[in-house]
């Protein structure tokens, strides 16, 4: 069976963007994004306001993506960490519970030392709370959304204008 | 693998073009993007080779409008059709919520459509979804083209269980929108039945 929906509530939400907005401080990171393996934005902090989230997300699981697929050719389950070094800024990359990625965005004010101190750390909060959402998706919570309620006229009426 | 966000009430689709190469995925995506709303889309990212041929995927991130306070997004991505690239398709349906399989009408190009369309059925399925059971429309592209197939006999190949079909030539825009608002309304649906 494929991937099951990813369901997320406000208090699910809240406890990713603490963990997002204080790895932001610990690692002195320019930004923090979480994004789910399959190209979604989950979560971001941090002074890049502005910036093209939506394409950042894609990308980030597209390069995850791609060099997961590497792994697998040279014998490898995946290459969980990835590290881009910039001119002024670095990318750093880590996949967490083989579903999340965590990106950290970083200049000179931090290492990358830091940096993967901190995203250790981060990392197994952040998969003990993906651990939790999966758990209330398994026992069936997302049962009865507001989906269940949505008729063909709702979604023909999306396409009416 | 829809995305649900109750804190920001959003959902998240994934719409995958699949079809063989220089059929029009990117081509209809382009006309997706040129004659939306900047209010309602993304940034188009495509990576490509210096030919403009598909080396990794398109991305168009697509606002629908609202369902029951909700925001409804689709994200449509399109594979590279060129055989070799096969690893790259495989990565790209991970996560997928619906499917347009885009064929090429040239009559030339029929043995690449059903080879692609193999492909589709074998790369979904190693990805643990059936090709019989995921919302999927069929586009048959290029219909303005001399050399275009007979219609029915594409449908007979391509489309033996009838799902929902088009006729478009996307350079011009023909069929573009009414194909992704059928397998938009399809994930929709899907997600109806699955969220009851």
């Amino acid at each position: 069976m494929h991937d099951t929906q990813l369901v997320m509530y406000d208090e699910d939400f809240r406890k990713i963007l603490a963990v997002t907005q204080r790895l932001v401080k610990d690692a002195n990171a320019k930004g923090v994004f979480v994004v789910d393996r399959n190209g979604q934005l989950i979560s971001e902090a941090g002074e890049m306001r502005g910036i093209d989230t939506t394409s950042l997300a894609s990308l980030t699981a597209g390069c995850i993506a791609a060099t997961g697929g590497l792994a697998k050719i040279v014998g490898e389950e995946e290459f969980p960490v990835h590290f881009h070094q910039g001119q002024r800024d670095n990318l750093h990359i880590t996949l967490i519970a083989g579903r999340i990625i965590l990106v950290v965005v970083f200049d000179e004010r931090s290492s990358l030392g830091l940096v993967r101190l901190r995203v250790k750390k981060a990392g197994s909060q952040l998969a003990r709370v993906f651990e939790e959402i999966q758990k209330k998706s398994d026992q069936g919570r997302g049962a009865g959304t507001p989906f269940a309620e949505i008729t063909d006229e709702d979604i023909d009426n999306l396409f009416s204008v | 693998m829809s995305f649900i966000n109750y804190s920001s009430r959003e959902i998240n689709c994934k719409i995958v073009y699949y079809g063989p190469g220089l059929c029009g995925k990117t081509t209809n995506l382009q006309y997706i993007y040129n004659k939306t709303n900047p209010d309602l889309k993304g940034k188009m990212i495509s990576l490509a080779t210096e030919t403009e041929r598909t080396l990794f995927f398109d991305f168009l991130p697509l606002a629908l409008g609202q369902i029951r306070g909700f925001k409804t997004r689709f994200h449509l991505y399109t594979v590279p059709g060129q055989v070799f690239y096969d690893a790259s398709r495989k990565l790209i349906l991970k996560g997928v919520d619906g499917v347009v399989f885009v064929a090429d009408s040239q009559v030339e190009r029929m043995e690449a459509n059903i080879e692609s369309l193999d492909n589709l059925r074998q790369n979904l399925g190693e990805q643990g979804y059936d090709l019989d059971k995921i919302s999927c429309v069929v586009q048959y592209n290029k219909r303005d083209l001399p050399n275009a197939a007979d219609l029915d006999e594409m449908k007979r190949l391509l489309n033996p269980k009838a799902i929902p079909d088009f006729e478009a030539c996307a350079t011009l825009g023909k069929g573009v929108f009414e194909t992704l608002k059928a397998v938009a309304r399809g994930v929709l649906r899907d997600l109806k039945q699955m969220s009851r």
